[in-house]
């Protein structure tokens, strides 16, 4: 096929309708892209359902309910020094100190294609933190909500599936952080040991993938599982 | 091959989308700390939820520089889920209603306050 494209071409010319047939039947390789970034983005794909199952599931046991939800407002407010209470302030923090590490992990990605591999390691060990903190906010909220006597099988407030589907989301969510956390200080390690100066940098990309998708989700839990 | 080059793109629009990112997430807290409620709420929401995953997915996720091939089988295969929430949807509305019907449950019920 054509030798000569780049995939970080911005012409629309890449997203025409004719690529696609001509990628399908090249009678080689589909995806111009890196064998790692594109079974990452295979996994991702996958993932997605994981965590759709999930939500699909929350929305169905919401739905079919007929005890009343918990107000996520007021379960997830927090007082700060015996302030009143200020609704949904430990999920909105957590919210923005992912968003950080989203942005932090953006200019790893740009900063390891310029092989700048000082300030690369340094963003990357910045996301982990940035995401080793998010996890600690979540165990913080669990243990919180374990203090009142939010349990899988029930709640003091209302209907008592919303401790299951708390605990089974925001679980799962956290794992893929602390798993992105070790993969991230993994990949850094490496990229500080120069391990990629000759085979370049698409590692940081496709760790950066990993990342955002992480980001991804936690858009759509702090959506429907938080704000709705 | 194709990948030499890789995604490498300007920082400014890294930064933008940084701030875009923060701008939106604060405004759906607003939504929550205002205690906008209905039809409204779920708009709002929704909508700033898109718009929130569409950016990070176009552009940290650079799916927007990608070839047709790449975005399709990323985009493609999920667009089923919408016929699974649609079912599950229904599924759902009709148990609520047997358990109204047969069960005695109360629809109207409101959910005790929290003391913190």
């Amino acid at each position: 096929m054509n030798q000569t494209t780049t995939i970080s071409a911005h012409d629309a010319g890449e997203r025409h309708p004719n690529t696609f047939v001509q990628d399908w039947s090249a009678d080689k390789q589909v995806y111009h892209v890196p064998w790692g970034k594109a079974m990452m983005w295979i996994f991702l794909v996958s993932d997605t359902f994981i965590f759709s199952c999930f939500l699909v599931g929350y929305m169905t046991v919401r739905i079919s309910t007929a005890d009343p939800w918990p107000l996520a407002t007021e379960v997830f407010a927090l007082s700060f020094f015996g302030s009143e209470p200020i609704p949904l302030i430990l999920i909105a923090i957590m919210t923005f100190v992912l968003i950080t590490s989203s942005g932090t992990m953006a200019l790893a990605v740009n900063y390891g294609y310029r092989r700048d591999r000082r300030i690369t390691v340094f963003l990357m060990l910045a996301t982990a933190a940035l995401g080793a903190t998010f996890v600690g906010m979540q165990a913080f909220e669990w243990s919180k909500l374990i203090g009142y006597g939010v349990r899988p099988w029930g709640n003091p407030w209302g209907a008592p599936q919303f401790g299951s589907v708390f605990y089974m989301i925001t679980g799962f969510h956290g794992l893929h952080v602390s798993a992105g956390v070790i993969y991230l200080l993994t990949i850094a390690r490496k990229v500080w040991r120069g391990d990629y100066e000759k085979k370049g940098y698409e590692i940081v990309e496709i760790t950066g993938l990993y990342w955002h998708f992480v980001d991804l989700v936690w858009v759509f839990i702090f959506a429907f599982f938080y704000l709705l | 091959m194709a990948s030499e080059t890789g995604q490498q793109h300007p920082l400014g629009i890294y930064l933008k989308i940084w701030i875009l990112l923060f701008v939106l997430s604060l405004f759906s807290y607003m939504v929550d700390y205002l205690h906008v409620q209905g039809s409204l709420r779920w708009t709002l929401v929704l909508f700033f939820m898109v718009l929130k995953a569409g950016f990070i997915l176009a552009v940290f996720m650079h799916v927007k520089w990608e070839r047709l091939a790449l975005i399709l089988t990323i985009l493609g295969p999920p667009t089923i889920l919408l016929l699974l929430i649609f079912i599950m949807a229904i599924e759902g509305n009709y148990t609520e209603s047997t358990r109204i019907q047969y069960l005695g449950h109360d629809a109207n019920a409101t959910p005790l306050h929290v003391s913190h």
